[in-house]
């Protein structure tokens, strides 16, 4: 009976281990390419105009200390790992002297909410209709909606972003296309500000639902017409059992658990996804600060990002993993 | 015996089912069951016999309805007449099916290893198969099952276990004690044993043998091994391919089969003492997708002649309650 | 192999309307070769002129004949989807195998990085990636670290499919009847493996060319190499949208999509034509 520890072990030294790869992947990134992020700012920060050597020789010091990148490769990996560690990537070029970490604090609220409503809107839509599909396969209206799903399926999040905007911004003027709220809005969680915040998340969680949608339908539409000849299915079926108790406690039940797991393994692509949608829609989260941070060549808040990224997606695998077994109990007792 | 104060429970009658199936420009038609007639009384333990692919299964299914496409009833009937009403099963809806279904109809099935909800307590079964019927309030309900599963002998916390915590014998157990807690007047079993090791098969059988009698249900039970058959079956029917051969009273046709493929199965069957080494049949079971002409055993049969390779036998009385589908059958031994 | 494709085709609708679109998208991209114009002069021709029998997509804010630059960067497009599979495949391919044949304590640890690649948010690493580069970042450049940081998925796939297929009955016919482990591995299970190698495949350059895509429209790529999401980055530099240029963007939207389509019609199919129930139907049980 000791499955539910072995499983949680298990489960954190997979995190442990995704933080790890996908850390050292960001400082190899980093530190093993020929270009000297230093040297760059530099020659950024003296394009218009002459600047003294000296000036030069001090910039070069104090970016080397800002970057982490004093000292040979072995004392520059510990204090890449000090700086994750505690979550302080130093202050940002382009909005100096802002701390990268109070950036994207800022930012992220605004991803985390965009991703948690689109992925659960999504994956509930998705399973529920593919369900439906799988079990009634004769339904008309299930498959010409099933064609649709996945008609979106396979276009990348940007370009269905991208022919959303185009719509809705310019053939058919109804949404708001660009930021969270309406500009110059105070803050305050008044009604209309709320409602300026919901119809500004409108576009970007259609975007990534169209997506996503069809990939947990289809998924859960072979799911479930694989399922519905097991013998649990068969044998409730002679048993008189009701048709939607079969559908929902028999079927769908044991279908949802490998596509928790599937959750757990496209949380990763569906964050790509959003980081896209919301540059397009210009939504002020961790995608848009990414974006322009590039633009911007703020060295230090790209590379906040990016580790805050594989930190914080990787939490969510955690999350899911650790509820897989409330939906299994052959993980919480074998 | 001989005189009826009812009728059969069940009569099927000239009863073919087929499976169809059409994919990437490939059609196919399976005989599986072709112009099978029986009839199953109250109270008796028919045995249903053949080997793997005889078609034993489809019988089975179709007998339950629990038809799904690519197999589909060509021609015949199945009709149940039970204690309240009579029912032609292919002829009623979904409604009337799922009335009759665990009241008066239940079913034990082939692998039943994982015919429990793996993701859900074994109560929860008991509630969607058996709540309707029993028609009292749930603790009363609980209570209800609780006796039945003691009156077989298993401990009523096996209702608050997953299907996996169970052992194999444990979770067969179960699901007879599912399946006969409607007290229902008709129960199809099978291949209830198959998956089972031999000291758990008999404990299993012993028990479906007491509710039987208990109930005083009728039980069509399907196994390929004679033994089982030998112990269990007031009478017995042996398939093969899609048709039924021979049928009689179980110690008639074990003393005295009259199909050459009966009198085989029986021959191969050890006996004590018994050291002569064992005869296959030549040949293997025909393609049901193509079957031959005529006797459809005529390619493996030792006593074919050309009537038999032209036309197919009719099942035939050849004695009291004993009859067989041949045109040579083998001689009657005595008592 | 060549009998599967060829009833795929005759029965399977959706593999037929998959190979035609890809068809149509290959043809088109063949074109370039034809091309009166290299694909990167500008102003050889009138600018923001709309579709018209001279100019059959129109031309761009740059001068360019659209029909011819779209051709380059759609064969561009489809080389880096084809680059990026090819190198990625030999990498899944290899670790699939080998985790999948050898088991134990090295296939745990396969997988677990293997996991940990399909985990890891792969679009930050990209960017970050183009950041350091910058200038020096190419085409093949981006090819090489996406084939290294795509082959997870697949990988997972195929080892388990080389798990199942080393429990199976005909392996051990064939290792007790003494073929050798090369003639097992090609005469036996290729036949299983390439269907499914084909089908994600597709998947894989379908997910390729959208992220090149989604990162040239940024400009985080070689801006100098037309591919479609390169010219989508142009059009959007010079707001076509804005300026009603409409053409400038419709059609390369509309032949990518195109592509994703049919590679995605093809990968779908293949992976109805592996379903065990349905090759159940054609063979018999």
């Amino acid at each position: 009976m000791n499955g539910y520890p072995v499983y949680l072990l298990t489960r954190l030294g997979q995190f442990a281990l995704v933080v790890f790869i996908g850390i050292n992947i960001a400082f190899i990134v980093t530190h093993a390419t020929p270009i000297d992020p230093v040297e760059q700012s530099i020659a950024a920060a003296t394009q218009y105009g002459s600047t003294s050597p000296e000036a030069i020789a001090l910039m070069r010091q104090s970016l080397k200390e800002l970057y982490g990148l004093e000292g040979g490769p072995i004392d520059q990996y510990f204090a890449f790992w000090r700086r994750v560690a505690v979550g302080n990537f130093g202050p940002s070029l382009s909005a100096f002297p802002t701390p990268v970490s109070v950036l994207i604090g800022r930012a992220l609220p605004w991803t985390v909410s965009l991703l948690v409503v689109s992925t659960l809107l999504t994956w509930v839509l998705g399973n529920l209709l593919g369900g439906l599909a799988g079990y009634y396969r004769q339904s008309r209206t299930l498959r010409l909606g099933g064609l649709l799903a996945m008609a979106f399926h396979p276009i990348p999040y940007y370009i269905v972003a991208f022919m959303l905007l185009i719509v809705f911004g310019y053939l058919w003027p109804v949404l708001p296309i660009s930021g969270g709220y309406k500009m110059n809005m105070p803050r305050d969680w008044s009604w209309p500000f709320i409602a300026s915040l919901l119809t500004h998340s409108i576009l970007p969680i259609l975007s990534l639902a169209l997506v996503g949608l069809g990939g947990w339908f289809m998924g859960m539409r072979s799911l479930v017409s694989n399922i519905v000849t097991e013998d649990y299915v068969v044998y409730a079926e002679l048993g008189g059992v009701e048709r939607r108790r079969i559908l929902a406690s028999y079927v769908m039940r044991n279908a949802l658990v490998p596509q928790v797991t599937g959750l757990a393994m496209s949380i990763g692509a569906i964050f790509n996804g959003a980081i896209i949608t919301e540059q397009v829609f210009g939504y002020p989260g961790v995608g848009t600060l990414l974006v322009s941070a590039v633009y911007a060549g703020d060295y230090s808040l790209v590379l906040g990002i990016t580790t805050v990224s594989i930190v914080a997606v990787s939490l969510a695998v955690l999350l899911i993993d650790l509820l897989h077994p409330l939906l299994d109990p052959r993980v919480r007792a074998r | 015996m001989s005189e009826q104060v009812r009728e059969p429970v069940l009569v099927v009658s000239d009863l073919r089912a087929y499976y169809r199936t059409s994919s990437f420009g490939v059609e196919r038609e399976v005989r599986a069951v072709d112009d099978v007639s029986l009839s199953i009384e109250a109270n008796e333990i028919y045995g249903l016999a053949g080997e793997s692919s005889s078609g034993k299964t489809t019988l089975i299914k179709t007998i339950a309805a629990a038809i799904q496409p690519p197999l589909e009833v060509l021609a015949g009937s199945v009709v149940f007449n039970f204690s309240d009403r009579r029912v032609d099963i292919h002829a009623v809806d979904r409604r009337e099916l799922a009335a009759i279904r665990w009241k008066h109809l239940s079913y034990i099935m082939q692998g039943s290893m994982n015919v429990l909800n793996p993701v859900r307590r074994v109560r929860h079964s008991f509630v969607d198969f058996a709540f309707r019927h029993i028609g009292k309030p749930m603790p009363e309900f609980l209570q209800v099952v609780r006796n039945h599963l003691q009156r077989l002998h298993l401990a009523p916390d096996v209702l608050d276990a997953y299907p996996h915590q169970l052992s194999g014998g444990m979770r067969q157990r179960v699901t007879i004690a599912l399946a006969t807690v409607c007290r229902p007047e008709f129960i199809i079993a099978d291949e209830p044993t198959t998956a089972l090791d031999v000291v758990v098969q008999k404990g299993v059988l012993a028990m479906i043998h007491e509710i039987q009698r208990e109930l005083g249900s009728s039980l069509i039970f399907v196994t390929h091994d004679m033994s089982v058959h030998a112990n269990l079956a007031d009478r017995l029917g042996i398939m093969y391919a899609g048709r039924l051969v021979e049928e009689g009273r179980t110690a008639d046709v074990f003393r005295s089969p009259r199909h050459p493929y009966t009198a085989h199965l029986i021959a191969s069957l050890p006996r004590l003492g018994d050291t002569s080494p064992k005869k296959g049949l030549d040949g293997a079971p025909p393609n049901l997708a193509n079957p031959p002409p005529g006797c459809r055993f005529h390619p493996r049969c030792p006593r074919a002649s050309d009537i038999c390779r032209r036309e197919t036998p009719p099942m035939t009385w050849l004695a009291a309650g004993h009859r067989a589908a041949c045109f040579h059958p083998e001689p009657e031994q005595a008592a | 192999m060549g009998r599967t494709l060829r009833d795929l085709v005759r029965f399977n609708r959706q593999f037929a309307s998959g190979v035609i679109l890809l068809a149509v998208v290959a043809a088109f991209s063949c074109l370039s070769f034809f091309s009166p114009y290299p694909p990167n002069d500008s102003f050889v021709v009138p600018p923001d002129v709309p579709p018209s029998w001279a100019y059959p997509m129109g031309t761009t804010s740059r001068g360019q004949d659209l029909f011819w630059l779209l051709s380059f960067a759609i064969r561009n497009t489809l080389l880096f989807g084809i680059t990026v599979a090819v190198i990625s495949r030999v990498l899944a391919l290899v670790i699939g195998l080998v985790a999948g044949y050898s088991g134990g304590l090295l296939d745990r640890a396969l997988m677990s990085i293997n996991d940990t690649f399909i985990v890891i948010p792969l679009f930050p690493i990209l960017v970050l990636f183009y950041f350091v580069m910058r200038e020096h970042m190419s085409w093949g450049l981006l090819a090489l670290m996406m084939a290294c940081l795509g082959w997870a998925y697949d990988a997972r796939l195929i080892r388990s499919v080389a798990m199942s297929l080393r429990t199976r009955e005909f392996t051990e016919t064939g290792i007790f009847s003494g073929m050798s482990t090369r003639q097992i591995l090609v005469e036996e299970h290729l036949p299983y493996v390439l269907p499914i190698v084909f089908s994600t495949t597709m998947n894989n350059i379908n997910w390729s060319i959208g992220l090149e895509v989604t990162l040239s429209v940024l400009g985080f790529t070689d801006i100098n190499t037309p591919t479609i999401g390169v010219l989508i980055y142009w059009a959007n530099q010079h707001t076509a949208l804005v300026a009603g240029i409409w053409w400038w963007i419709f059609f390369p939207v509309a032949l990518v999509v195109i592509t994703f389509i049919g590679l995605f019609l093809l990968a779908v199919s293949m992976n109805e034509h592996i379903d065990p129930r349905s090759r159940l139907g054609r063979t018999g049980p």
